[in-house]
């Protein structure tokens, strides 16, 4: 019997795997963001609703985020810039990700810090060069982890954690998007 | 000859067991068979081990060495019990051993279907209809093999028209590839083998690899496959694997068998000039695009290679006799490019051929039975096919136990399922 307590409820992840693999349509979910143009490069976007589980869905609350571009930008800095939202989600995904694999494996979690670093070469969205692409050239993940296990555990955990994340597939793969005007 | 019966009844040959296919795995069924004293019969399309004389490329070898190599009562007793068989002297090998058993293979007869049938009269069983007649089967046994059809992305279709593509049915050698760049996409040991070929013919050789197993060929001084059947790793059986799913979707090891007993893993191909990408995820505007998680793929396989290497080390400590004097060894991690390449222009001329080492899948159209699940595997639980009595399979990854498509693991479930299927016709289950 397993004492950890990170706080993740594998059980009822691994009951919903074994429920889904029988009823794929209950697993299509549509996650959702609406954003509103303010004024010069600031735009606020809220996420509440989803789809999910064949239903309608809501978080408990709907969040907001102000994305905007620093001073160095000629811009007013209401928020962070777009690009770092994508370090947000993927720094997010993979500590949800360790935690649940911890959890999984019977490993307690003291700590886990992650640093995020995009490198970002500017040149690509001003147009400047055309050979530099508009997105990141690269990011590193660094965790810090004090858990009860080895540092091959941890990097085992750190390891799984990328191969069952949403955010490291959508960063790394391809995916197919779509923008139109309604 | 009872007048009861009816005219198709009376025409049509009877048998109590018909295996479909003369491989290794069907062979050790018939073997089993034979030994109860059920009469039966082996059918198969080409000649006996017809794959491993037509489907293989030029310079394939076992990745089990010789002296693992064995079928029931049918070791391998050749001069060179380190070696590694050529797909010629399987086919061969296996020959041997379907002449010693004295199996009722009929050559040259290909099952065109098989379908559940009723007699009413309590005693049903399978019409198995072949380009040589009908038979009347009390049960199958399903021993046509693992690997009957290439398995190739569906953005195949958007290559360039310049680019030649191959699958390893195709492929006989470099020599048969045009001049320049051959981007090879698996990395399974189908995938190492032939990028390792094609970069030593002289060509710039790219690797696109998702997930794949990395091993070492020898680890502390015996061939790794001997820890694999000595530590026990290769018995685990189908209903003590965690991740059953897993287990069965694995990709070949990173082997090859050559007489110099060398590693292939990434480092070796590395090492050639071989140049790895990430798993090829699709292709836009005549662009390949490869997946960002190189990096995370080599790092799940070092990591998954040193546990391995810890269980090996960890029997040795309990179990392993005094002979093995060599030390615990640890590999360096792979060493992946700071930057891997994330596209590649396939309309540039860089690239003149792809070589999709992405997998096979059984050939199961010929199966009329509703067995098969919604991605069109066989539904078994250990080769026992509990959806309609008396049908079996053998020789499927990981069907009752780790080995279970390596030509040694078939002596173990080929047993277990010809006790199942004997006990079915005498009405026992």
């Amino acid at each position: 019997m397993t004492t950890v307590t990170n706080g993740v409820n594998v059980q009822a992840l691994l009951d919903a795997r074994e429920v889904l693999k029988g009823a794929p349509e209950a697993a299509q979910f549509t996650w959702r963001a609406s954003s509103t143009w303010r004024d010069g490069v600031h735009s606020t976007t809220t996420v509440q609703d989803f789809f999910g589980l064949g239903e309608e869905r809501s978080h408990k609350t709907e969040s907001v985020f102000e994305a905007d571009h620093p001073e160095v930008f000629a811009a007013e800095d209401n928020g962070i810039t777009p690009i770092e939202y994508l370090l947000v989600g993927l720094a997010s995904c993979l500590t949800a990700g360790v935690a649940s694999v911890a959890q999984n494996r019977g490993i307690q979690l003291r700590s886990v810090q992650a640093a995020v670093e995009g490198r970002h070469d500017i040149r690509g969205i001003l147009g400047a060069d055309s050979d530099v692409r508009n997105g990141f050239n690269d990011i590193k993940v660094t965790f810090t982890i004090d858990a009860d296990a080895s540092p091959q555990e941890i990097e085992a955990l750190v390891a799984q954690s990328q191969k069952r994340s949403a955010v490291f597939d959508a960063l790394t793969n391809p995916t197919d998007v779509t923008v139109e005007v309604a | 000859m009872s007048p009861s019966k009816s005219p198709e009844d009376r025409a049509i040959e009877h048998t109590d067991a018909l295996v479909v296919g003369a491989g290794h795995a069907g062979l050790a069924v018939s073997r089993f068979l034979g030994g109860a004293g059920i009469d039966h019969l082996v059918l198969e399309r080409g000649e006996v081990g017809n794959s491993w004389r037509r489907e293989r490329w030029d310079s394939l070898r076992l990745l089990t060495p010789n002296w693992l190599t064995r079928l029931p009562d049918h070791p391998y007793q050749g001069p060179d019990p380190d070696g590694y068989l050529t797909a010629r002297e399987v086919a061969d090998f296996i020959g041997g051993f379907a002449a010693a058993s004295r199996a009722p293979v009929r050559t040259g007869t290909e099952v065109t279907s098989v379908r559940a049938v009723a007699d009413g009269r309590g005693r049903d069983g399978y019409l198995v209809r072949t380009d040589q007649g009908e038979i009347r089967a009390r049960s199958v046994v399903i021993a046509s093999g693992a690997c009957n059809v290439p398995v190739v992305p569906g953005f195949k279709d958007a290559l360039p028209d310049s680019v030649r593509q191959l699958t390893p049915f195709d492929y006989t050698g470099p020599a048969a590839l045009p001049e320049g760049g051959v981007l090879v996409v698996g990395g399974s040991a189908t995938g190492v083998q032939l990028a390792a070929e094609l970069r030593r013919s002289g060509r710039p050789v790219v690797l696109s690899t998702g997930e794949h197993v990395r091993l070492p060929r020898t680890y502390r001084g015996r061939d790794v496959l001997w820890w694999m059947q000595s530590s026990g790793v290769w018995d685990q059986r189908h209903d003590e694997v965690d991740d059953l799913e897993r287990a069965r979707a694995l990709p070949s090891p990173q082997l090859v068998g050559t007489p110099e007993r060398s590693t292939l893993d990434l480092n070796a191909l590395i090492e050639l000039g071989v140049e790895p990408v990430g798993r090829w995820a699709a292709v836009r505007d005549g662009r390949a695009l490869f997946s960002g998680g190189l990096r995370n793929v080599c790092s799940l396989a070092d990591l998954k290679m040193e546990r391995l290497l810890d269980t090996f080390d960890e029997w040795a400590r309990k179990y392993a006799d005094d002979d093995l004097t060599d030390e615990p060894q640890r590999f360096a991690p792979t060493r992946v490019p700071a930057s891997a390449r994330l596209q590649l222009d396939l309309r540039g001329g860089e690239i003149q051929t792809v070589v999709w080492a992405t997998g096979f899948r059984p050939d199961y159209r010929w199966l009329d039975v509703p067995v098969l699940d919604a991605k069109g595997r066989l539904r078994h639980v250990g080769g026992v096919v509990s959806d309609s009595p008396g049908l079996y399979a053998v020789g499927l990854p990981v069907l009752r136990r780790r080995k279970s498509t390596f030509i040694h693991g078939a002596e173990d479930d080929a047993r277990e399922v010809v006790e199942h299927l004997a006990g079915y016709l005498a009405g026992r289950h």
